[in-house]
């Protein structure tokens, strides 16, 4: 057997658990460099994939498969495809960015990165998972750190950090409720007794057998759009997420709006769309209206937003409001925008939650009104702002403009009326984002700012490593856009038959 | 090396783009190094710009067979991106006189910027423009375009904010950027309805299926994508209702203004509608939009100037009014008369730019025309300079302007009166604004402020210009610059004498007008201000447009923001909370059962076995009365 590169990506930051389990909590430099240490392997690892994944040839790669509960189908089984693994690199680029954001942390700083690295590894497993039932383990293991890391190392302002902690709690929870009743029925549904299995490629040929009836898949994919579109902050079950972001600390911010969001987007394409087609093509109009409120009203209020980070809270809802949109415009085009966009989206939020977060160290300020001319103290920290924010405008050269481009091609496509409105976000994101940067960043110089720094040393590296990645899919989109490719374009034909499925009672047709 | 200029075009945009990486990351502290690597890259790609031009003359590529480089960008199943170099006549001009423009204005900087300390900063992004700007002019399809004309846009923005300390500039780059972006969505719903419709995007692909296409279904279609397009050349080429962000820019270095908001960012929206002209020309009643548009700019840019004081605002205002002309030109169909004034224009317009920010730069960046005064003895190569300028715009035989302009104004007149009057009328306007800030800045009483030196590095490119702006249109005229261009057949006008005499007395009429109100003070300006009543005011104030639009956004942007977020907290999350508050007074009731002691316990559990007990007997009731009713079980 190969060197198991996938399980070694999730056990690194489990390994560095335990080990920091044994590292007195005074010793604070050996802890974030434990934590720092596990994340740079894991990511190293994670490019290694990334290049050596053959996107010509797509499909899965990388698998492992160890079989565990056998009565009940279950087995440990991880691998990558064109979907997941931009959705690894994500995870992994981001997860060791939040480390090194984190490093001036002091209060409990060894509980802190367990329980960060306990949130990477979570993460992770989800991603990578090909059996549901490890998928759903994985996933409910995420909810518990970010709960205590927000009400202990969280900041109150607007609501308290306890009520922002419970919010985002309570919201996970009931979400992936709805979304557990839907996979047990999957599960019993799908197969008869005796074959039943939680391996996801084996229940997305089910719908082909015929055990899945349109009014099951329906249903069930109602379900799991509770949970999933909770997760993504779909319209109106968004309001955890500016109130989570803001009373998150950096790392939490950076992860939660980065990475775990998009395991929504990822949980529809995977397990709703691919393994209950005719359910997503009927709520699909659904899900285009409301994601189309997710990308105008969110941008509205983000525009009379003065706290930073409920206007990155709003405006992460917004852009997810196109990754919406891409998914249920339903064709090869706007998917593979859909995917490209949560990985864009998710590098430009960490960037700018790491930059207020920093802004927020030094200030303890994070108020529109409050802050202006930091570019004289903190040129660093503005460049971070500025090239995150221009990505979020959807600036070509940055990571931004082909996602988007692309699910407005797709989009265009279903439903030109409904694209229209959706392409004049642009305008907004601009009006809101430039706004902001130009108020707290340019200006006259206020000498009451000259005693804080610029970012420096470790706290760079999120702005390097990020802004590195902004640039560079910028400027060569396909090597964002070939791994997508390759696990979205073989959908094709399956799309194409289902295009004649029914849907819901209005058809937008031709809107 | 003809050769090698014409197969290695897209190093002259890439050149630039080296130089902007190699000052931003390494060298923007060094003052001299940052300029130098700057100049070095312009000039190198001013020199393949100008060999690729001989080259296209010589080797006989025309509009309709153009040289083409391409590569493959991004691609995904159904859709594929393409970068690459279109060249034909129409894009060597634009090089040439983009790098050319570009390297004179850095060299003007070094002079201009000396002992800024964001020196290398300011070169860094000038290089950036000129990467981008360049790569535009060679763009062989709609996305590309779309890509460096927000590339553009992004140095205009980070430009017209380069000082960023003052609030003025700050805001200025934000009204520019979300103007233009304005215009940028209407740009990109009319590529994203080109790629849905046609599948492609490439120039020279829409050309050949565009014929088909009409001859099956008409222009409905074709009008829809036109009109949306053309709105992307409304924001970034200043054209009403989107020209409001052209005068604030201003803000910006006066070499900053000369180069994107006076010779070459502004006219990129020109560039697209000649680019895409076999697009817009195949539906008449498009290229009507685009000549009123057109038309009622350049009039509307001109009436505004006539009453500005600030230097700089005269000459925005005043671009305005001339990329006016050349949409009115493209609208007339004459797409020869309107690159010609392109051409002349981005030599007068840059050098009338460079002139006024020696005028600033001497007097410690005054702007006031009417705080100046009498400059002509004290910086006598500017007031030279800028005289040719005002000359060249104005319209004065045989100076570069009258050939281009004259063009336009017989074009016009060949299609439609009421625009060639509007046309002529404005040229009288231009005429009268721009002798009036030459009269008042170099005539008249002496200012008693001590002037600052204007170094060599400043004067070289003023003459430079100032040459160019002579002789470029006759140059143009004598060589036939619409055979030069070979846009396909030969579309040139020809001069038609009575409009030359007419729009040769009219500037001069107004010199003397001028000459009589500013310098000789036989009329009071203030009184005609006067007489003129709600004329002068409006102009004064612009129409009141910027009033109006901050209302608008107060009501749109803010308002239903407001009202939005108001949604989002006290309904939406009213809701959430209502729910939540429910629960918790449902679980506070059912706590209030768990009071800890046995003997309630014990009435509870001796209550339920009753009901219990009560529903089996129910139940077993109704059972055995189904079955004693013989029934379906």
């Amino acid at each position: 057997m190969d060197f198991p590169f996938i399980s070694t990506i999730l056990l690194t930051p489990i390994l560095a658990i335990l080990l920091l389990f044994f590292i007195p909590p005074t010793s604070k430099k050996a802890i974030k460099l434990v934590a720092a240490i596990a994340m740079l392997i894991s990511f190293l690892l994670t490019i290694y994939v990334y290049i050596n994944y053959d996107s010509s040839a797509g499909g899965m790669q990388f698998v492992e498969k160890i079989p565990w509960i056998s009565d009940l189908g279950v087995s440990y089984a991880v691998g990558i495809d064109g979907i997941s693994l931009p959705m690894l690199f994500l995870t992994d680029i981001i997860g060791l960015a939040s480390v090194f954001s984190s490093w001036n942390i002091n209060k409990r700083p060894k509980e802190f990165f367990i329980l960060l690295l306990l949130l990477i590894a979570g993460v992770t497993g989800t991603f990578i998972a090909l059996d549901l039932f490890i998928f759903l383990l994985f996933y409910e293991l995420v909810v518990i750190p970010i709960y205590i890391m927000v009400i202990v190392w969280g900041s109150t302002k607007r609501v308290s950090k306890e009520y922002a902690g419970m919010k985002l709690t309570i919201y996970l929870l009931i979400g992936s409720a709805f979304m557990l009743v839907g996979i047990v029925a999957l599960y019993l549904q799908a197969f008869p007794p005796g074959m039943r299995t939680f391996d996801i490629a084996t229940l997305s040929s089910a719908h082909l057998y015929g055990t899945l009836s349109i009014q099951f898949q329906i249903i069930v994919f109602f379900l799991m759009l509770l949970g999933f579109g909770t997760l993504i902050s779909m319209f109106p079950f968004h309001t955890w997420s500016p109130d989570g972001y803001a009373g998150a600390p950096t790392a939490v911010s950076m992860i939660h709006a980065g990475v775990l969001k998009k395991i929504g987007g990822y949980g529809l394409i995977r397990l709703g769309l691919l393994i209950l087609p005719a359910g997503a093509k009927f709520w699909a109009p659904l899900i285009i209206i409301l994601g189309l409120a997710n990308v105008i009203y969110a941008a509205y209020v983000a525009i009379v937003q003065k706290d930073l980070k409920y206007v990155v809270g709003y405006s992460s809802v917004s852009h997810m409001g196109y990754v919406l949109l891409g998914f249920a415009a339903l064709n090869t085009i706007s998917l593979s925008g859909a995917v490209a966009n949560m990985v864009a989206h998710g590098i430009m939020s960490a960037l700018f939650f790491a930059m207020i977060g920093y802004v927020y160290e030094k200030t303890h300020m994070r108020s529109v009104d409050q802050l202006h001319g930091l570019a004289h103290q903190m040129p660093k920290i503005a460049t971070g702002f500025m090239l995150a924010g221009m990505s979020s405008v959807g600036l070509p050269g940055l990571i931004g403009f082909i996602p988007e481009y692309t699910i407005f091609v797709g989009l265009f496509a279903q439903y030109p009326i409904l694209a229209i409105i959706a392409v004049s976000g642009i305008v907004f994101t601009a009006i809101y984002i430039l706004r902001v940067l130009q108020k707290v960043l340019f200006g006259p110089r206020d000498s009451s700012f000259d005693r804080y720094d610029d970012a420096k040393g470790a706290e760079l590296v999120p702005l390097f490593l990020l802004g590195t990645i902004l640039i560079l899919f910028g400027l060569f989109p396909q090597l964002l856009m070939a791994p997508i490719n390759s696990g979205i374009s073989p959908l094709g034909p399956f799309l194409e038959r289902l295009s004649a499925a029914p849907s819901l009672l209005f058809t937008l047709g031709g809107i | 090396m003809e050769h090698f200029a014409l197969t290695n075009t897209w190093l002259i945009p890439l050149l630039p783009a080296i130089a902007f990486v190699l000052i931003g990351l390494f060298f923007k502290r060094w003052a001299a190094i940052s300029a130098f690597i700057a100049v070095l890259a312009s000039a190198v790609s001013f020199i393949l710009s100008t060999f690729a031009a001989f080259a296209v003359l010589n080797s006989g590529i025309s509009v309709d067979a153009p040289f083409i480089q391409r590569v493959t960008w991004a691609e995904i199943a159904g859709l594929h991106f393409e970068m690459g170099a279109l060249i034909d006549p129409l894009s060597v001009m634009m090089l040439f006189v983009v790098s050319l423009v570009s390297l004179l204005v850095q060299i003007y900087s070094i002079g201009y910027m000396q002992g800024n300390k964001s020196f290398g900063r300011f070169f860094a992004y000038l290089s950036l423009f000129s990467a981008s700007m360049l790569g535009l002019n060679i763009a062989i399809n709609f996305v590309q375009m779309y890509i460096f004309w927000e590339l553009v846009g992004l140095c205009s923005y980070l430009l017209i904010g380069f000082y960023y300390q003052r609030i003025a500039a700050r805001e200025a780059a934000k009204k520019a950027f979300i103007t233009t972006r304005i215009g940028d969505f209407g740009l990109l719903i009319g590529i994203l309805l080109l790629q849905t419709v046609f599948g492609t995007v490439d120039f020279l692909e829409l050309k050949q299926i565009l014929p088909l296409y009409i001859a099956s279904y008409g222009t409905s279609t074709l009008t829809v994508i036109g009109i949306l397009l053309f709105i992307g050349p409304i924001g970034k080429s200043g054209q009403f209702p989107l020209h409001v962000w052209l005068p604030d820019a201003m803000e910006g270095p006066a070499p900053v203004s000369a180069l994107i908001h006076a010779a070459t960012m502004v006219v990129a929206g020109v560039y697209l509608v000649a680019r895409a002209y076999f697009l817009f020309a195949s539906v008449p009643a498009l290229l009507e939009l685009i000549a009123w548009v057109g038309a009622f700019t350049a009039f509307f840019g001109a009436s505004i100037a006539l009453s500005q004081r600030e230097i700089k605002r005269i000459l925005a205002y005043s671009t305005i009014s001339q990329l006016g002309y050349m949409m009115l030109a493209l609208g007339v169909g004459s797409l020869t008369a309107s690159l010609f004034h392109l051409f002349t224009h981005a030599f007068f317009k840059s050098l009338l730019f460079l002139c006024a920010g020696a005028v600033m730069h001497a007097m410690s960046e005054e702007a006031d025309i009417f705080k100046m005064g009498g400059l002509r003895k004290k910086i006598p190569l500017v007031f030279a300079a800028m005289t040719v300028g005002v000359l060249a715009i104005s319209g004065i035989p045989p100076f570069a302007g009258f050939f281009s302009k004259d063009e336009i104004l017989s074009a016009a007149l060949s299609v439609s009166t009421p625009m060639y009057l509007l046309a002529t009328l404005t040229a009288f306007m231009t005429a009268f604004y721009m002798s009036r800030l030459l009269f008042v800045v170099f005539f008249g009483e002496e200012t008693k402020a001590k002037l600052h030196n204007i170094s060599y590095f400043m004067q070289v490119p003023l003459v430079i210009l100032a040459i160019l702006s002579f002789g470029s249109g006759l140059w143009g005229y004598i060589c036939d610059f619409g055979y030069w261009i070979r846009f396909g057949a030969p579309l040139e006008e020809h001069m038609n004498l009575s409009i030359a005499i007419l729009s040769t007395l009219l500037p001069l009429l107004a010199f003397a007008l001028t000459w009589n109100i500013y310098v000789r003070k036989r009329w009071s300006a203030d009184y005609i201000a006067n007489k003129l009543g709600i004329l002068y005011t409006v102009s004064f104030h612009k129409y009141y447009i910027d009033e109006f639009y901050a209302l608008l956004c107060r009501i749109f942007i803010d308002g239903i923001g407001k009202i939005m977020y108001f949604i989002d907290i006290y309904i939406i999350d009213g809701i959430v909370n209502a729910v939540s508050g429910l629960v918790l007074f449902l679980s506070i009731l059912l706590g209030k059962l768990q009071t800890g002691q046995t003997q309630r316990y014990a009435a509870a559990f001796f209550c339920g076995v009753v009901i219990l007990l009560l529903c089996g007997i129910l139940y077993f009731n109704t059972i055995s009365g189904i079955v004693a009713g013989g029934g379906a079980l």
